[in-house]
């Protein structure tokens, strides 16, 4: 592991004044951050801890939910507020990882993990996302994992997380301080496709910080669905996200988005388009989750994730509106 | 265990340096200082423990290499087994991910800090009469994670524990075992 300095900030300014130094860092809850430099895949020489800024509250007041950065994941999945307002969060949060690591991981940390990517986490191998312009073994290489949507000839490593998927469909905002300021991102917005640059996965300026997630309502009609290669602690093949609201018989707004198949949290507009306005019913919903993999791309592995999308998307969708 | 008697890690460390004889448990001041050493002050099983680390030093390798607690066992180094499982401020955590520098005054429990004098923990003993294990490593991991689910409530039935337990993994394939023997120390609790 590259050597590194550990600097504990007074207060969040002089946290970003640390952080827009070079080769620096934030450390929040270190799960994913310790792996990747245990495996020299991240080389800072400085770590900002973010916990002496004591960001972990929880804020539910009336319909609005908002999360400090360095809540962690297990105590918002157990929260009663987010039981009961936002069910798709607290199972997207459950459905991730395992009980040790949700005491450690935060709200801002789980956004930022990076991709499960092999040949990303093995410096032996090239990879654009690593070392811009080396290559991407996976195009051609194992893609059994890797992702169908927002996929580009440098770069089609899957976006790794379960909650930034439930976000998408909560339309959060994400609260970023830095040195000119506050601003407020989109959740959809956030996290961005590869493209010719897979190395930037966010619109983080540097030393830019996360400081809260803001939800505006209440999604008591939620759910989340994940489909894995074992029962638990295991990243997603197929996950899905959805939240209905259904007034009368009808449909009237549809929030859909998929993870384990987009090399960012995926929003599945078609699906949302084929149900609004629409009675829930089975062939409703049908035609609707056939419409999830739409301008998908697969590789040579992983074709498989097209089928399996549509019948995640159907299950969730089903289990939302029965 | 008196220092300089016979253990099993003494005889392991002193055959790797070819001296097949034990080897007195490390201390922490039998370590030199790393470069930009830093101070910490952590509370393991109630006791104070004044460490001079490395900043890179994860909890896990503090507590075996520098304490000496070698109870908790060190397997993937990369948060996806379970056996460096302790609990931090009441709560289960993997070591290897945690930097022991970020602990300071913080209370860590290991295995070693379960039993009380020569009575063994609830957990301990259900693991022992339900045969809880095969090969025994991964076994301080399961029952620091053990305990702390009985405590958070979820040990409410198999498929539960189950669940709950999906942090630890058991290369042997003990898990029939270890749900039954969580069961009985759970029902136990009561």
């Amino acid at each position: 592991m590259q050597a590194f300095t550990l600097t504990r900030p007074a207060d969040t300014k002089s946290a970003i004044a640390a952080a827009s130094r070079p080769d620096s860092a934030y450390i929040a809850g270190g799960t994913d951050l310790l792996q990747l430099t245990k495996d020299h895949v991240e080389t800072p020489r400085q770590l900002v801890d973010l916990e002496p800024l004591a960001l972990s509250r929880i804020h539910a007041t009336g319909a609005r939910l908002r999360l400090e950065p360095l809540a962690r994941m297990s105590d918002v999945a157990a929260h009663p507020a987010v039981l009961r307002d936002w069910p798709v969060l607290s199972q997207a949060l459950l459905a991730s990882a395992s009980p040790q690591i949700r005491n450690m991981g935060t709200m801002g940390g789980n956004l930022l993990q990076r991709t499960r990517c092999g040949y990303f986490r093995d410096t032996g191998f090239a990879c654009n996302k690593r070392v811009p312009g080396s290559g991407c073994p996976a195009i051609n290489g194992e893609n059994r994992m890797h992702a169908i949507l927002g996929v580009s000839d440098r770069c089609i490593a899957t976006y790794p997380g379960d909650m930034a998927v439930a976000l998408n469909v909560l339309d959060a905002d994400i609260e970023l301080t830095g040195q000119p300021g506050v601003r407020k991102v989109p959740i959809g917005d956030f996290h961005r496709e590869p493209g010719d640059t897979p190395h930037i996965e966010t619109v983080l300026q540097p030393g830019e910080l996360i400081t809260g997630i803001d939800i505006p309502s209440p999604a008591r009609r939620s759910h989340y669905l994940k489909v894995r290669d074992r029962a638990s602690f295991e990243f997603a093949l197929v996950s899905a996200a959805v939240a209905l609201d259904i007034e009368d018989g009808t449909i009237r707004a549809a929030r859909v988005a998929a993870g384990g198949v987009g090399t960012k949290p995926w929003r599945l507009a078609q699906v949302e388009a084929a149900l609004t306005g629409k009675s829930p019913d089975a062939a409703t919903l049908k035609a609707a989750a056939d419409q999830a993999a739409a301008g998908a791309k697969p590789a040579k592995s992983n074709g498989f994730k097209i089928v399996l999308l549509k019948r995640t998307v159907l299950r969730a969708l089903q289990t939302v509106s029965a | 265990m008196a220092d300089g008697s016979v253990t099993r890690r003494g005889v392991m460390v002193g055959a790797a340096g070819g001296v097949v004889f034990s080897t007195p448990r490390a201390r922490a001041d039998e370590n030199p200082p790393a470069t930009d050493a830093i101070a910490v002050k952590l509370r393991v099983n109630g006791e104070a423990l004044h460490l001079e680390i490395d900043p890179r030093t994860s909890l896990l390798d503090a507590l075996r290499e520098t304490a000496g607690l070698t109870g908790t066992k060190k397997g993937c180094d990369r948060g996806a087994c379970g056996a460096c499982t302790v609990h931090l401020d009441d709560r289960r955590i993997v070591s290897c991910l945690t930097l022991a520098a970020r602990c300071e005054g913080k209370h860590i429990r290991t295995i070693e800090g379960l039993s009380s004098a020569d009575r063994l923990h609830p957990m301990q003993a259900a693991f022992v009469e339900h045969d809880g294990f095969q090969c025994g490593y991964c076994t301080p991991g399961q029952i620091m994670s053990a305990v702390a689910l009985v405590k958070e409530g979820h040990a409410g039935s198999d498929g539960e524990i189950r669940e709950w337990m999906s942090g630890n993994i058991c290369r042997c394939g003990a898990y029939p075992n270890i749900v039954a023997a969580i069961r009985q120390a759970a029902s136990a609790e009561g």
